[in-house]
């Protein structure tokens, strides 16, 4: 009997406490709407007082945790409110803390300059774990928090998973990084970076333009997206190059450590040129390796291999005269380029990659599309999205990513990818 | 005491069967008038997912008392045969069937892996189930992130080398293709479909125990000889929960992918470490116990989400509260607090009984 009851209670108070958990959090989200109402109103007011917004700009540092303090954010002056997802823990962290990081600055940098069409710009950065479940999760959370646009997510897998339900909702979406087809087939969505079948093809075509091998050999990791979407668009282009790929050898995220025997057989093959779809780390492997083995040959990669030099432990000169096609090097000298990774630098302590610039030109491109649609802060998100989607195929926009960079509707973005070669210990231009 | 007469087994599955039907009804109120945030309706078939598989790993630990690291494997597979038929199927026919078809094909082939997987191993004393059931899910996970197959009309294309190697026509539809995994699988489950998953789980699981079988089954965890001894089929039964249990995992995976349009094999959601999790949700919830399974479950899929306000510093704080129910639900010293505490509430109660 005793047991029958105490089983009761606790059943009763695990029912409860799942009833509280509903109610506090139903609570905030009216609290969150009426918060937006507040801002819709409020912007009217005060949309033209830059000093407030350069104070938001602080109070927006502490971006992550803004979601209970909004109410307090938007007091004086209308905001627009913008979500990022992305990896901040984990394995993959390093390209999600980039990618916050740089549009970080962008959104400081435009709110010291007085905003988008007068409206203080948020960004509420929110961790996916890389798993697209939590993906979903964040951008639901960000929901709750009344976000008007994404920029998200940074990888691909959960970029298509959240684009399903931007789709659904009718909330405009450009990713920074996620470069997978299916991450824009939806009209709402877009994205800054090449996709990877345009990278394959852009460095097959560059390759066979500049006639730098007539015999190519690729190791390329099977278990990644982006590595085996560049591979095979790379195939299926070389077919119309003047060289030929005489082998391919794959590895997975499992055994990422040897690579004596794909590199054995890109020399067995005779092969003057290795294409190194991949990241850097793998990559600093492979050369070490290489040159162990006496195997002296031409290596060109894609944008992962960006950041090869900051490897810890790294022989730089194994790098010498390696190639990379990439949209963004850290050692540029044009303005923009210096002026980005200096303050980078000052605020993160360290050398931006290319996951930071295409997270800074996302908000960049929000920004010039939000101005070109005069986006208000009191559009609903359909209005916004619709308005936004139009607008971007109408701007060009000169980012750390390329100059003059256009959309067209599939949400492609057009520029002209950079030839890197490393000379001396640095990247330079070709 | 002059009470109806119900069995205390039958009275305790009520009161589970209710625990969820009241939470369902009282979610779908909240929702219908607004009170729930987009957070907790995108978690809901989650939920509803994780205790699925919380109650199947459950009947593996607790009723079979073998340690399986797997379930996320059988999920996994669970979720990519389903997620496979949909996408091939999804302009064939309306998507009610679609998704009944499907949870049926996830199930199916989720036993039938667990029944080949269970054939060696659980002929084996010890902890070879555990062992084996680790490897097997990092087998799958592998597998399916090398495995790419498409249709066309020259019919279905398979390759374990990369998409080039299938020849698709142009009209082709490619299935899985490696890590990407599958891409586009309608988007069929939804909370209410989850519920009645979870009730049909539990209508399984609970009469599974209390029937001819699951006694034998439980006398074999309990002493292997005794049961042996009294002409009990220790395989067979050992087979017969272990596979019931795979295939109710694969349920939960078919749930999983018809969540998200997107389903890949990756460490994070098919790995071991969610077979750890799985573990987690039923030592907290109490091994044996479906109730607490499901409570522990929901629980702790919410409780990262609710602390995403603290950022970084959620996932320490997950931790510290793991720690802190696990010391609660099982320490010796926790217990005795927790009886002396009921003993002085029932001892309030009592004198009450007897005045009135």
């Amino acid at each position: 009997m005793k047991k029958k009851m105490l089983s009761l209670v606790l059943a009763g108070a695990m029912t409860a406490a799942l009833l509280t958990g509903c109610g506090s959090t139903g609570a905030d989200s009216t609290s969150t709407a009426d918060g937006t109402t507040n801002e819709a109103a409020a912007e009217d007011a005060g949309a033209d007082n830059a000093d407030a917004a350069t104070d938001n700009a602080d109070a927006s540092d502490a971006a992550t945790d803004a979601a209970e303090d909004t109410g307090a954010a938007a007091g004086a002056n209308g905001t627009f409110k913008i979500g990022g997802i992305g990896p901040l823990t984990g394995g993959a962290a390093v390209y999600g803390i980039a990618a916050m990081n740089g549009s970080q600055i962008a959104v400081d940098e435009i709110n010291a300059a007085g905003g988008i069409n007068g409206m203080t710009v948020e960004l509420n950065f929110q961790d996916d774990e890389l798993d697209s479940e939590k993906s979903v999760n964040a951008y639901n959370t960000l929901k709750d928090w009344g976000v008007q646009v994404i920029d998200g997510c940074v990888t691909s897998a959960c970029s298509i998973a959240v684009a399903a339900k931007t789709a659904e909702d009718n909330i405009f979406q450009l990713t920074p990084s996620g470069s997978a087809v299916e991450c824009v087939t939806n009209p709402n969505s877009f994205r800054v970076c090449f996709s990877d079948p345009n990278q394959g093809a852009a460095s097959a075509q560059y390759i066979g333009e500049h006639n730098l091998a007539t015999k190519i050999a690729v190791i390329y990791d099977s278990s990644d997206v982006y590595s085996s979407g560049i591979y095979e668009k790379f195939v299926s282009e070389a077919a119309n190059q003047s060289f030929e790929i005489v082998t391919a050898g794959a590895f997975t995220a499992d055994n990422k450590t040897d690579f004596s025997v794909q590199l054995q057989q890109a020399k067995d093959a005779g092969a003057d040129l290795v294409f190194l779809p991949i990241y850097y780390n793998e990559a600093a492997l492979i050369l070490k390796q290489a040159s162990d083995m006496g195997f002296d040959v031409q290596f060109f990669g894609c944008d992962g291999l960006d950041g090869i030099l900051g490897v810890d432990n790294f022989d730089a000169s194994l790098a010498e005269g390696v190639m990379l096609l990439t949209p963004f090097a850290a050692d540029a000298t044009d303005d923009l380029t210096v002026k980005f990774v200096t303050t980078y630098n000052e605020k993160f302590g360290e050398t931006p990659n290319q996951f930071a610039a295409d997270g800074y030109d996302a908000i960049y491109t929000i920004k010039a599309a939000a101005e070109k649609a005069g986006i208000t802060a009191d559009m609903s998100n359909e209005e916004i999205c619709t308005a936004l989607s139009a607008a971007m195929t109408e701007i060009q926009v000169d980012g750390l990513t390329g100059l003059g960079i256009t959309w067209d509707a599939s949400g492609e973005p057009t520029k002209e990818p950079k030839a890197v070669v490393i000379k001396d210990g640095v990247y330079t231009a070709m | 005491m002059k009470k109806l007469r119900i069995n205390k087994t039958t009275k305790n599955d009520m009161i589970t069967y209710a625990m969820v039907i009241l939470a369902y009804i009282v979610v779908q109120v909240l929702v219908s008038t607004g009170h729930v945030s987009s957070l907790i309706q995108g978690l809901l078939v989650p939920f509803c997912t994780y205790v699925i598989v919380a109650i199947a790993l459950n009947l593996t630990v607790g009723i079979l008392g073998e340690l399986s690291l797997g379930h996320a494997g059988f999920m996994c597979v669970g979720a990519f045969s389903s997620a496979v038929f949909s996408l091939a199927c999804k302009d064939a026919m309306p998507g009610g069937l679609r998704f009944f078809l499907a949870i049926l094909i996830g199930a199916a082939a989720a036993a039938l892996v667990g029944f080949l997987v269970g054939i060696p191993v659980l002929r084996l004393r010890g902890d070879y189930l555990a062992i084996v059931t680790l490897a097997f899910g990092e087998i799958i996970k592998n597998i399916i992130n090398a495995l790419y197959l498409g249709v066309d009309s020259n019919g279905v294309h398979f390759s374990m080398k990369d998409a080039l190697s299938l020849n698709m026509e142009e009209d082709g539809l490619m299935l899985i293709k490696g890590a990407q995994g599958v891409t586009g699988t309608p988007n069929d489950s939804n909370f209410t479909i989850g519920v009645v998953l979870i009730l049909i789980t539990l209508i399984i699981v609970l009469n599974f125990i209390h029937s001819r079988t699951g006694r034998a089954v439980m006398s074999i965890r309990d002493n292997r000889i005794a049961a042996e001894s009294i002409g009990i089929n220790v395989t067979k039964y050992k087979l017969i929960a272990f596979t019931l249990s795979a295939s109710l995992a694969g349920v939960a995976g078919v749930l999983y992918a018809h969540n998200l349009s997107t389903l890949n094999a990756l460490p994070k959601n098919f790995g071991y470490n969610m077979s750890i999790l799985i573990l987690v949700f039923v030592v907290l919830g109490g091994i044996g116990n479906m109730r607490g399974s499901i409570i522990a479950a929901v629980l702790l899929t919410l409780l990262p989400e609710v602390l995403r306000g603290l950022s970084d510093y959620r996932m320490l704080i997950y931790a510290i509260v793991l720690i802190a129910m696990m010391i609660f639900n099982w320490s010796p010293n926790a217990i005795f607090f927790r009886k002396r505490l009921k003993q002085r509430i029932t001892a309030g109660k009592q004198p009450k009984k007897e005045e009135a």
